[in-house]
């Protein structure tokens, strides 16, 4: 009746997952309860569950990556103190089938949840504003996409108190991962909840890379989009080549897990070394989908805060999409010690290198970008300059490694893992904590504490260098990745201070939630009246802050790249622009929730073996789905008294300040 | 489907280029999305061929490619379905004339030579499990039953979706809406025939070889 | 400001490569040539980088801080957005440096390629490595006898390994000698490395394989000729027999296993470990083929 579901698989037994899961459950339960005493569930459920507006969605999915960052890094702080305790004869205090399911949740947690799900949620939100049009191409798949991915989030966080989670690490190589030497349900959670917001991050894809290809304000070809919605669209078009591979691989791992197939067992003719291949034949491109956007919020940050116009714009689009096909020639470097032979493995190290000219073109360009202008060292100018000192260190140890000879001896080590959190931290959250903080106000219509915004930066900065140099220094004296206790106690020295970075980002983050705080306490003292808080070059600065549902009362029409830039310097006379009409938005739509809903019963149901409950589960979002396809309705007008009201009123803040 | 107003049909061949046109017409934006799913979707197929391409040889001591195909049942296959793009193709033609019974008709049709397809495919793959070559037997079968499988999977979901958008037009009559959508079914059904071509190729012909 | 933590930052790992001199174990004090090469490119490859690395950190920082806003002596060009000299020049610096570190990498493939045997007069000793769970099993097939969880080695001696897995994946490793290699069941790997100098060295898997794989470590004792004959003498005498009975219990999970010596092994066994690919010897259907793949 319930399949391999047993009492047995709570852990009361465990003292770390239990309280968790009991302070998880007491947070849970209070916020939901606080929410109904106050009545917020008809506004909740109208404006934000079941929204279809790009704006919403994209909050959504950067609050998802934030809490999901708590729980990552609490990962990430409970590894380092295991590491700071577990020198020669010590134990530690988590037992290697804890700490083997922790860092690969911290991995897995911490690429799809936090880093997919922030930049997905800046292009969501951004994209639409800055090519001068009202929303996405498809909005309710948009929902979908978002809810699907929160599917996945709540069934790895499910695995916490039922169940495991996988102890593989977080890519889940056979014959590990397969039932011979995984029994468990672990590898199940991670696949299920994987394949699941895998759908919801290619509908994503399709949806952004339509919406920039076909859905631009009139005027706006593609040399005058800003170069954030360049990089978006590098970024989704690789989600659309790269993600299929995943899904299509954890399809076989699948097959051979449930079915007893044999494409990755070791027995019956099956090939572990394709699963690599396949792999990181997503896993390259997908490190690629996180940096490109991140490299675009730089772009608008760097050139807005200089005064400037982005430097080199037709180099930095070149260089963008030489990237976006490069990232699909590289994957090798991610085994070269598998064994392919030299002349394999110097092609694809010199591949690899080739990437970083013209990674090295855009750096360089930000740098002529600031040359010249008029910066204001605001907490987004910040994170940029901390990513180009950041970045370029990880990227060097990153080509290093991409030479065979030297990789053979740092393959897999704590070096391998400073670089690639030294390019992710640096890349990917240093640049989604900028693109955070610069639309905020857009958002929100005022601006984050300032104050405290560089505070964040500084314990992330700060952190980030104590917590991980110590890291490349341990990896060349031979200490390798994932390992739970450590012979040498010379070692231990800079675990622990690896451990005090830790602390310092922890820090961060925690300075974080008092800034969001203190910023809606105190936000009166920093409406954003104007719309256009920072003197912005973009479109997006144009309209209000909020916008308004429907964005644009009018769609721009574009003569030029920075286009708000130019109006600002040469407005239009008044009186000239066209009359305001009346307009059509998207319907909110429960779609999104209820498939969510359905395929979070169909993965747990799956993972636990309770047929039955799957069919239930599968049939739930076929029905919800078929309801969808027979809503003949499904937009909603805008009058123009309501548009003019809101144009009047913005107007009048404008004229003001 | 985006709301937006319809610039371009406004300034049809004023010599703007079509990327200065403004937003696109909803139609363009439906079948361009739906383009762009059948290239990933291209792409789950095209990781199953890699991997049939790998496991090809792995036996294990069991039956191989040429020892289990049945040539004629395949020549059956591919001739249903490549009668079945053609009927699907006249389906087309009378929803663009709004014909309600040819629709129903052509539709009708090819769902018949989509269940016929199935039908031998399934019977394919009872043989050959019945014969001790069932997918668990060897890396090579994993790999075969899980492409040809998959295709068989799409084929199902198409024929279920033709059954859906038949009863759409029922329902709802030939709207834009519905019209888009069958645009998009008919998309995905020849998409379906063109991974046939190359699983014919690479699988039934690539075991003659 | 900025400028202080970046260079903190730099200087810091720059003082955790001085640090690494007296250590025992890594890849920064090589004991063979492999490693020493290897070495060579880490320091070469670092410093050209470093010649773009560093000027790129500190004209960003001086940028950033010379064009501050409130610094009225900087000439401002608030226009100024494109310059071919400046774009020919940054395509070319990466462009020059990826030539170089691309020949660099071309050569160092080749000439360190783990398949390739070292250039030496001496006669090469050959090993059969087997990664289990989760220990390592060492077969001398040109001496008939094994050990467990330690690897003797004549120093100044060309070692060459035949490696597979008796289980999921794993990685040999010993960083004072030189590069690592995976072990896969049903195929084997090959690796070449020479200890120049006598002493122990530590061994580890670098590819996570379970629980138990913090406790894969190993020591590699490279000991002058005669000793290791002598080695090799006692070693023969032990009584413990590896044959496909006994490996199947040392197959067996476990963890923590103390070295140990086996007197005498069975002929192929390693072979027929790789044709297990991965199971118990002789209950696999493709025991009967012989098609274990070499990489």
């Amino acid at each position: 009746m319930f399949g391999k579901l047993t009492m047995e698989a709570i852990p009361i037994n465990q003292p770390i997952p239990l309280a968790t899961v009991c302070v998880l459950i007491v947070g849970i339960v209070g916020i939901l309860t606080i929410v109904t005493w106050k009545g917020w569930w008809p506004y909740l459920w109208r404006e934000w569950i079941t929204s279809t507006d790009h704006k919403r969605i994209g909050v959504m999915y950067v609050i998802l990556a934030l809490v999901m960052l708590l729980r990552g890094f609490a990962d990430a702080i409970m590894m380092r103190a295991q590491l700071a305790l577990a020198a020669g004869h010590a134990a530690g205090y988590l037992p290697p089938e804890h700490y083997n399911q922790i860092f690969s949740a911290h991995g897995t947690i911490m690429i799809f949840f936090v880093g997919m799900a922030f930049v997905i949620g800046l292009m969501n939100f951004v994209l639409p504003l800055q090519l001068g049009v009202r929303d996405v191409a498809f909005p309710v798949l948009n929902s979908v996409g978002f809810w699907l991915t929160a599917a996945g989030v709540l069934l790895v966080n499910v695995s916490l108190g039922v169940g495991e989670f996988a102890r593989t690490g977080w890519l889940a190589y056979p014959p590990l991962s397969e039932v011979a030497y995984s029994p468990g349900v672990g590898v199940d959670y991670y696949l299920w909840s994987l394949q699941i917001s895998g759908l919801g991050t290619l509908l994503s894809g399709i949806n952004l890379t339509t919406t920039i290809l076909k859905l631009r304000a009139p005027g706006m070809s593609y040399g005058r989009m800003p170069v954030f919605c360049w990089t978006a669209l590098a970024a989704n078009l690789l989600i659309i080549a790269a993600f299929p591979i995943l899904t299509a691989t954890f399809a076989m791992l699948l097959l051979d897990r449930y079915l007893g197939f044999h494409f990755f067992t070791n027995d019956g003719g099956g090939n572990p070394m394709m699963y690599i291949n396949l792999i990181w034949g997503w896993g390259h491109p997908e490190v690629y989908i996180l940096v490109l956007p991140a490299f675009g919020v730089f772009s608008e940050v760097i050139a807005t805060f200089s005064g400037k116009p982005l430097f080199g714009y037709r180099s930095m689009v070149m260089a963008t999409m030489a990237i976006c096909i490069l990232s699909f020639m590289v994957w090798l470097h991610h085994f070269f010690t598998m064994g392919a032979g030299a002349n394999v493995n110097a092609f694809f190290g010199i591949a690899t290198m080739i990437i970083a000219v013209p990674t090295g073109v855009k750096v360089f360009n930000w740098l002529f970008t600031m040359y010249g202008g008029s910066i204001r060292f605001t907490a987004p100018v910040h994170w940029a300059i901390g990513f180009i000192v950041t970045f370029v260190i990880g990227g060097m140890t990153g080509v290093l490694m991409a030479i065979p000879p030297a990789d053979f001896v740092l393959h897999n080590s704590l070096f391998l893992i400073a670089h690639f959190h030294n390019v992710i931290i640096g890349g990917v959250i240093f640049g989604a904590m900028a693109g955070y903080t610069y639309w905020f106000p857009k958002a929100f219509g005022f601006k984050l504490h300032e104050g405290l915004g560089k505070a964040v930066f500084w314990c992330w900065f700060v952190g980030f260098y104590l917590a991980f140099m110590p890291l490349y220094a341990l990896g060349l004296m031979g200490a390798t990745r994932r390992m739970q206790h450590y012979a040498d106690p010379a070692w231990q020295p800079l675990m622990i201070v690896a451990l005090g970075g830790a602390v310092i980002i922890l820090i961060g983050i925690l300075l974080t939630v008092v800034q969001l705080v203190v910023s809606i306490r105190s936000r009166e003292q920093r409406r954003d009246l104007t719309g256009d808080p920072w003197n912005g070059r973009t479109l997006e600065w144009s309209i209000s802050s909020p916008p308004p549902a429907w964005n644009f009362a009018l769609l721009p029409t574009v003569g030029g790249p920075d286009t708000f830039w130019n109006l600002k310097r040469h407005p239009a006379p008044p009186g000239t622009a066209p009359a305001l009409v009346s307009l059509v938005i998207p319907k909110h739509s429960a779609l999104g929730f209820f498939v969510a809903f359905f395929a979070v019963i169909l993965g747990f149901s799956l993972i636990w073996h309770i047929w039955w409950l799957a069919i239930v589960g599968l049939l739930g979002a076929i029905a919800v789905s078929l309801r969808h396809a027979w809503q003949a309705e499904l937009e909603d007008s805008v009058s123009v008294a309501t548009i003019a009201d809101h144009e009047r009123a913005h107007q009048s803040q404008v004229a003001r300040s | 489907m985006n709301t937006i107003v319809d610039v371009a049909s406004a300034e049809m061949s004023t010599g703007v280029p079509l990327s200065e046109r403004g937003p696109a017409p909803a139609r363009v934006v439906a079948a361009f999305g739906f383009w762009l799913f059948l290239l990933s979707d291209i792409i789950i197929f095209s990781a199953l061929f890699a991997a049939y391409a790998v496991l090809g040889g792995q036996t294990n001591g069991g039956p191989s490619a040429i020892e289990l195909f049945d040539k004629r049942q395949v020549v059956l296959e591919t001739g249903c379905l490549l009668a079945s793009s053609f009927t699907c193709g006249m389906m087309m033609i009378a929803t663009d004339r709004r014909e309600a019974a040819l629709t129903y008709l052509w539709a009708l049709v090819t769902a018949a030579l989509g269940i016929v397809f199935l039908c031998l495919e399934f019977s394919e793959f009872a043989r050959m499990v019945h014969q001790g070559a069932g997918p668990t037997r060897s890396a090579f079968l994993s790999a075969f039953f899980t492409l040809v499988g998959t295709h068989g999977a799409h084929v199902t979901a198409g024929i279920a979706w033709l059954t859906i958008m038949t009863a759409q037009v029922g329902t709802l009559g030939f709207r834009p809406m519905v019209i888009r959508r069958i645009v998009c079914f008919s998309l995905f059904w020849h998409a379906l025939d063109i991974v046939w071509i190359g699983v014919f190729t690479v699988v039934y012909l690539g075991a003659y070889s | 400001m900025n400028k202080t933590s970046a260079r903190f930052g730099v200087l810091r790992a720059c003082a955790a490569f001085g640090l690494l001199d007296g250590c025992s174990y890594g890849v920064m004090n090589p004991k063979g040539p492999v490693a020493a090469n290897e070495r060579v490119i880490l320091f070469d490859a670092t410093a050209i980088m470093l010649s773009v690395v560093i000027p790129v950190i500190v004209c960003t920082l001086a940028f950033a801080w010379w064009f501050r806003a409130r610094n009225r002596r900087a000439e401002r060009r608030p226009d100024w957005e494109y310059s071919g000299r400046i774009e020919f020049v940054t395509w070319s610096i990466p462009a020059m440096i990826v030539l170089f570190l691309g020949g660099m990498t071309w050569i160092g493939s080749h000439d360190l390629d783990p398949r390739m045997a070292l250039k030496s007069d001496v006669t090469p000793v050959e090993i059969e490595v087997v990664s289990l769970d989760w220990k390592w099993l060492f077969i001398y097939p040109q001496e008939q006898i094994a050990t467990v969880n330690e690897l003797v080695i004549p120093v100044n001696t060309p070692v060459h390994f035949k490696l597979t897995s008796g289980s999921v994946m794993n990685s040999f490793f010993v960083p004072q000698l030189g590069s690592q290699i995976y072990t896969m069941a049903g195929m084997t790997t090959q690796l070449n490395l020479l200890a120049s100098t006598v002493g122990t060295y530590g061994g580890l898997s670098a590819q996570f394989s379970g629980d138990g794989f913090s406790d894969m470590r190993f020591d590699v004792r490279a000991m002058p000729e005669e000793e290791y004959r002598a080695w090799l003498t006692s070693s023969r005498a032990g009584t413990e027999h590896l044959d496909a009975v006994r490996y199947a219990k040392l197959a067996a999970p476990s963890l923590h296993d103390e070295p140990a010596t086996f007197g005498r092994v069975t002929t192929g066994l390693f072979n027929s470990i790789v044709h297990s690919h991965g199971a118990p010897i002789g209950s696999s259907p493709t025991s009967a083929l012989a098609d274990g793949k070499s990489l």
